[in-house]
């Protein structure tokens, strides 16, 4: 998989079987699956709709999938995300990273989604009964993000 | 010539997805061409925002990053993907 954006719904559990399988070298697989709450910030959400920038989206994951490449010895990492109109309860993203010991699988599949919610042209729009609305970036995520920053100059 | 992608929030607002700019020599950052437009006053002053994230050639930058006849630029409020 490595990269993939799509409008089409998946199965979380396809996809970590995929990336297990006919790898007998994987001793660890961690996973990220994010879905769509039927609340956010007190008001009920009906339908959620993605938009994102078609040139740049691919190019954006395939950086963060990079840079997590190198940081850590992992054996592989994909980023699936998904666009357009999902419904409450379906898979918005699934990050999975997977290695020989599970350190650098965890702190990795962390790292692309801080990296992924402050860098990855996504933008989503909540549906309520009472009309539409742009969910606003929020600085924890731009925090959480700078962890990473932080922890790269202290490497150097 | 400049061509110019409003996204999301932003495309709404200023009701245009992208715009080419026929380009000037005072440019020199992307900033210059931000105060271009804010200047043709309401509702362009949305790119006033002080969250304001861009792009140049499809890799994010800062407004100070200096730019060239031909490039793609976006504007957009903060990501909010995952």
């Amino acid at each position: 998989m490595s990269i993939r954006v799509q409008t089409a719904p998946f199965d979380p559990g396809v996809e970590l079987n995929a990336v297990h399988a006919g790898d007998l070298g994987v001793g660890a697989v961690v996973t990220f699956t994010g879905y769509v709450r039927d609340i956010n910030q007190d008001q009920a959400i009906t339908e959620l709709f993605l938009e994102h920038y078609p040139g740049m989206t691919e190019k954006a994951l395939l950086k963060i999938r990079d840079e997590a490449m190198q940081r850590w010895p992992l054996i592989d990492a994909h980023i699936l995300h998904r666009v357009g109109a999902l419904h409450l309860a379906e898979p918005i993203v699934f990050v999975a990273t997977s290695s020989m010991h599970r350190e650098a699988a965890f702190a990795a599949c962390e790292f692309i989604m801080d990296y992924l919610k402050t860098r990855a042209p996504f933008w989503k729009k909540e549906q309520t009964r009472a009309g539409s609305h742009w969910v606003d970036g929020r600085d924890s995520d731009t925090d959480a993000a700078a962890r990473w920053h932080n922890s790269e100059k202290e490497n150097r | 010539m400049l061509n110019v992608q409003f996204l999301a929030r932003y495309r709404e607002v200023l009701n245009c997805e992208s715009e080419q700019l026929a380009w000037q020599e005072n440019w020199q950052s992307i900033d210059d061409v931000r105060q271009f437009l804010i200047a043709r006053g309401e509702p362009w002053t949305v790119l006033s925002d002080p969250r304001m994230m861009c792009a140049r050639n499809q890799d994010v930058c800062s407004l100070q990053e200096s730019l060239q006849a031909g490039d793609e630029l976006a504007f957009f409020p903060m990501v909010t993907g995952g």
